[in-house]
């Protein structure tokens, strides 16, 4: 029996240190740009080019930001322009670069009972949403869509925060785990293109309003700064940040399609 | 839910065919949940032994609150392991922030109050039985202990099995403190949980039933060999 | 224990005038441990009220008396797992081994216990596999050496915990009811047993009721009644004619507690 556990902790010492090795690099991302599959399309080339591992910490933009403050990532993928630039601003990252872009949509039940289809743009189709009391599902965790959210609301001059716990569902969980609750409760929700088409649990629900400026959704990525953060991996980041707004790297996001939609636009090109 | 049975008939095809992905996905989950319960073993069975047989002042408080901390809830756990492990935390310059080590120690304070709690109430009723047969042998402390570890062995065994069950299944802790990282410190769990978040409803189903099917293995493997040291007359 | 064992050196004085009947064994040992006055308070009762015990360091003394008299707290008290609140205890810790009216077994097989037991003593592994054979065969318990402990009958499990004691080769084997709830072999094995134990050199006191076994077995009878001595007699003369009033009411069935 001794021996036997013995063995096993052997076993899970010596298994460990394996899984940890070689150069790599710690992206802080936000979940869109994982859920919806770009990292599994594009970063295998990356490693391809450089030898360099590159590991994606998916958490939300407002997670990813925190988490880069305490020094724990080497770059950023993200996607809450204001923040971005805080973040920056306060030394915490080098510089912001446009990587790429894509669109929030607003998604809804098949029979759309706030009649949120046929409005002409995003802040007509929530305020129907708002009057008609219809469920509406929030990301409610500071992400970059929830702060998208937000703005589109005050836009709207609504306050959907009052209404919470009624039509006005905090769900404090990812973009996946929001449109599921959608799924479930009939209920409408704003999401980034991305990982709507990637969803695979859309059942009935589709989009009732997209092509809106105001729906559109800039993705950045940020060095950490290594003044900041003494221990970050630079040289890695730089790599991966180079790579990502090299022709190689905005083509290989041009490239990538779902459904045979393309879901993610190049931004660096120019 | 048409998907389902096709999920999981292909979850465990890429299983038996040994994908490298979900093996990986698999070994990593095993390697971590049973390194947090070793640990967890090692350092709770002789707490709890010694709660059990001790008596110091403060020894009914730490027995509460280990028996508390029996429902800490993993992301908790996993909160407090990050606090610790960022780079901007007091153990951030070891570096072991999203690594599997990282995963061992949020598991094993997960762990270590079930292990700690059930050794204290299993070796406590064995001390009750064995108090003056051991004093009257005139075996040292050390040696008492020994003998009550070793002989409430299969009780321990299922704290153990329970504490690796707990390991096994959390998805809280890991999250936090290994990232879900592709190939370096994704667990069946966080797979399980990326897969939901993108709507892979069935195959998210269908990796639960690997894990499921993977632990009551592991039951059934202990079971096979407890009742052979047990032998038939402790059937 | 075979002829030609040495008895384990242990610490102490001798008793003055101690004879032994093991002529193998060159030195005699500490002087047969002894209680005097011994109090024990419990509860604001007095268990044992000035007990003293004088044993011979040899043969077989039996503890007669009534429930509650205080016979197996007095085993307790010498076998060191009770500590008196007055009195004396001379006893030798180490070279003393207590076999409970319930045997407690460990959750081990038979071999395995006695391995224990031996462990506990200090036995180099080497000796060990020796002695455990040993063991068993005295406790005629070899063909069982491999079962659970504690699936053993009443009686083997009774047999298992006496050469058990006997690993530490006790001065002083103390034996509190070994027979109460056996059948008549299994208690006439133990018994055998006993006798066989107390001829090689290792004083017994047996705590018993029945003035059968008492009769069978013991050299000496002390008789207690409340915590105290109240008769020490050799046992023929005592179960024959018993001095005090308590007693004979014992023996006759009239004293019950």
């Amino acid at each position: 029996m001794s021996r036997l556990t013995l063995a096993a902790a052997l076993v899970a010492l010596v298994a460990l240190p394996a899984a940890a090795a070689e150069r790599f690099v710690l992206v802080q991302s936000t979940t869109s740009t994982a859920n919806s599959g770009l990292y599994d399309a594009i970063l295998p080339q990356f490693e391809a080019a450089t030898g360099i591992q590159a590991r994606v910490v998916a958490v939300g933009t407002g997670q990813a930001l925190k988490n880069a403050r305490n020094c724990d990532g080497d770059l950023l993928v993200v996607h809450a322009r204001a923040a971005e630039e805080t973040f920056v601003a306060e030394g915490h990252g080098l510089a912001r670069h446009a990587l790429m872009h894509n669109d929030f949509v607003i998604v809804g039940p098949a029979d759309d009972p706030a009649g949120a289809a046929g409005t002409p743009d995003a802040a007509a189709a929530l305020t129907a949403i708002a009057r008609a009391a219809a469920p509406f599902a929030s990301r409610g965790d500071e992400s970059g869509t929830h702060a998208k959210e937000r703005a589109l609301w005050t836009a709207a001059g609504i306050d959907a925060a009052a209404a919470s716990g009624t039509w006005y569902r905090e769900t404090g969980s990812g973009m996946g785990a929001t449109l599921n609750l959608a799924v479930g409760m009939d209920a409408y929700a704003l999401t980034d293109r991305a990982t709507w088409v990637a969803f695979a649990n859309k059942a009935g629900h589709r989009i009732v309003a997209e092509g809106d400026p105001a729906l559109f959704n800039p993705y950045g990525v940020i060095r950490v700064n290594p003044e900041r953060c003494p221990n970050v991996r630079a040289a890695e980041a730089e790599a991966l940040e180079a790579w990502l707004l090299s022709p190689a790297g905005q083509d290989a996001i041009a490239a990538y399609r779902r459904d045979g939609q393309q879901l993610f636009h190049p931004d660096a090109a120019d | 839910m048409d998907g389902f049975s096709g999920a999981v008939s292909a979850a465990f095809g890429l299983l038996a065919a040994l994908d490298p992905e979900l093996t990986g996905i698999v070994g990593l989950s095993l390697a971590v949940s049973l390194g947090a319960t070793v640990t967890a073993c090692a350092l709770g069975m002789p707490l709890g032994a010694l709660l059990a047989v001790a008596r110091f002042p403060g020894r009914g408080l730490l027995a509460a609150m280990i028996s508390a901390l029996m429902g800490l809830p993993p992301v908790v756990a996993g909160l407090a392991v990050y606090l610790m492990l960022s780079a901007s935390g007091p153990l951030g310059p070891l570096g072991l922030l999203y690594t599997p080590t990282a995963m061992v120690i949020a598991q094993t304070l997960l762990v270590l109050p079930i292990v700690a709690a059930l050794t204290r109430e299993t070796v406590a009723a064995l001390h009750d039985e064995y108090d003056e047969l051991l004093r009257s042998m005139n075996a040292g402390r050390m040696f008492a202990l020994g003998t009550l570890l070793v002989d409430a062995r299969f009780a321990l065994t299922t704290a153990a099995l329970a504490g690796f069950g707990r390991a096994l299944a959390e998805v809280g802790a890991v999250m936090i403190v290994g990232g879900n990282i592709a190939h370096a410190t994704r667990v069946m769990t966080t797979a399980i949980a990326l897969e939901t978040s993108k709507g892979e409803l069935a195959l998210a189903l269908a990796l639960g039933a690997v894990l499921v099917a993977l632990s009551a293995l592991i039951h059934g493997a202990v079971a096979l060999l407890r009742n052979r040291a047990e032998g038939p007359a402790h059937a | 224990m075979t002829e030609g064992d040495r008895i384990l050196p242990f610490p102490g004085r001798r008793a003055p005038g101690e004879t032994s009947d093991a002529p193998a064994i060159p030195t005699l040992p500490e002087p047969a441990p002894t209680l005097e006055g011994v109090v024990l308070l419990r509860g604001g009762r007095r268990l044992l009220d000035g007990l003293t015990l004088r044993l011979p360091g040899h043969g077989i003394t039996a503890l007669m008396g009534p429930n509650g008299a205080g016979k197996s707290l007095s085993l307790r008290v010498m076998a060191g797992l009770v500590r008196p609140d007055l009195g004396q205890v001379r006893s030798i810790a180490i070279a003393t081994s207590l076999v409970f009216q319930r045997p407690v077994l460990l959750r081990r097989s038979v071999r395995a216990n006695l391995d224990h037991a031996l462990r506990a003593a200090r036995v180099p592994r080497r000796e060990r596999p020796g002695r455990v054979a040993e063991l068993l065969g005295l406790g005629a318990l070899e063909g069982l050496a491999d079962q659970p402990a504690r699936a053993l009958s009443g009686g083997e499990a009774q047999r298992l915990a006496l050469v058990r004691a006997l690993a530490v080769r006790p001065r002083l084997l103390l034996l509190d009811e070994p027979t109460a709830s056996l059948d008549p072999r299994s208690t006439a094995a133990i018994e055998r047993l006993a006798a066989r134990v107390a001829e090689e050199a290792t004083e017994v006191v047996l705590v018993t009721h029945d003035p059968g076994q008492a009769a069978r077995m013991a050299d000496r009878i002390i008789f207690m009644h409340r915590g105290r001595d109240v008769e020490t007699a050799p046992a023929a003369a005592f179960l024959d004619r018993p001095e005090t009033p308590a007693a004979r009411a014992y023996l006759d069935g009239r004293l019950l507690i």
